[in-house]
């Protein structure tokens, strides 16, 4: 096994590491908001490190592979703006938060307009 | 800025015409002549020299991967802890950015940074919803937030 190996492997492990990782926050943690959380972090690094394993295995072989640096950078615009989404959506839905929240200011704003369309119906 | 930035490209190649060299090397050599004579100039020119912008611009960026890589080790514990003890909750952020690109870039820190999560912008862009993980533990960084991370995305946007 060559140095170039290694390097390629340990950051496929890596990323299979947090790919797991993200799929495992998204079963134990409790909420959909608290998902969120794990699917937008550590999903998104662990993408990273995928596609930088590709990327350097090329690198390696020769081949300077440039589109693969663009899937890393559009994979890191949209999936912080993709949990963001499908929390929002969630809350709209009105999907309750996990037992354990002591605050919502969210939903306080929710309220508020609903009041003033009551009131302006 | 744009002005410095044609500027420079035009002494890149007019150093290019002058040495009659029409090559890769030879831009790239009158680019750093260009950029060499606008910052003996920059007293004269109102606007800050652009190459400061994109030196903030780079620290942005690692602004995002510190995060990225911070949030990612924490949420290792948080997962792997035997019983998930917290008390989550959405609080409203006061913000003073204004235009949707500075708002999407501070959505974007903040839902990197460790155990934050953004639900919702306010229709007038004046509040930002959180989802935090643990809210008690949570005034240390909303004081990064408004103190490093507004700071940066200004001073990269202004």
């Amino acid at each position: 096994m060559s140095v170039t190996e290694v390097i390629v492997s340990i950051f496929l492990l890596i990323g299979a590491f947090f790919s797991l990782l993200g799929a495992l926050g998204l079963i134990r943690l409790p909420d959909v908001y608290n998902r969120a959380h794990a699917a937008g972090k550590s999903s998104t690094f662990g993408v990273i490190f995928l596609i930088l394993a590709t990327f350097l295995f090329f690198l390696f072989t020769g081949e300077f592979n440039a589109k693969l640096l663009l899937a890393i950078l559009f994979v890191f615009l949209t999936a912080p703006l993709s949990s963001l989404m499908v929390s929002r959506s969630a809350h709209r839905t009105d999907v309750p938060l996990y037992d354990k929240s002591i605050r919502d200011d969210l939903q306080e704003t929710h309220k508020k307009k609903e009041k003033k369309q009551q009131k302006e119906t | 800025m744009t002005f410095q930035i044609v500027i420079n490209l035009i002494i890149a190649i007019g150093w290019m015409f002058f040495t009659e060299s029409y090559t890769l090397p030879g831009f790239i050599m009158g680019y750093i002549l260009g950029i060499l004579s606008l910052l003996l100039l920059s007293r004269f020119i109102s606007d800050t020299f652009y190459l400061k912008r994109l030196f903030k611009v780079a620290t942005l960026i690692g602004m995002f991967f510190r995060a990225l890589i911070t949030s990612n080790i924490d949420m290792i514990k948080l997962i792997y802890m035997k019983k998930p003890e917290f008390e989550p909750g959405i609080f409203a952020l006061p913000t003073t950015l204004k235009s949707d690109l500075e708002i999407v870039m501070l959505v974007h820190l903040i839902s990197l940074t460790p155990r934050t999560l953004s639900v919702a912008v306010a229709r007038d862009h004046s509040h930002l919803y959180i989802h935090a993980m643990d809210i008690d533990s949570i005034g240390e960084t909303i004081d990064t937030i408004k103190s490093s991370f507004e700071q940066a995305i200004m001073e990269v946007t202004r």
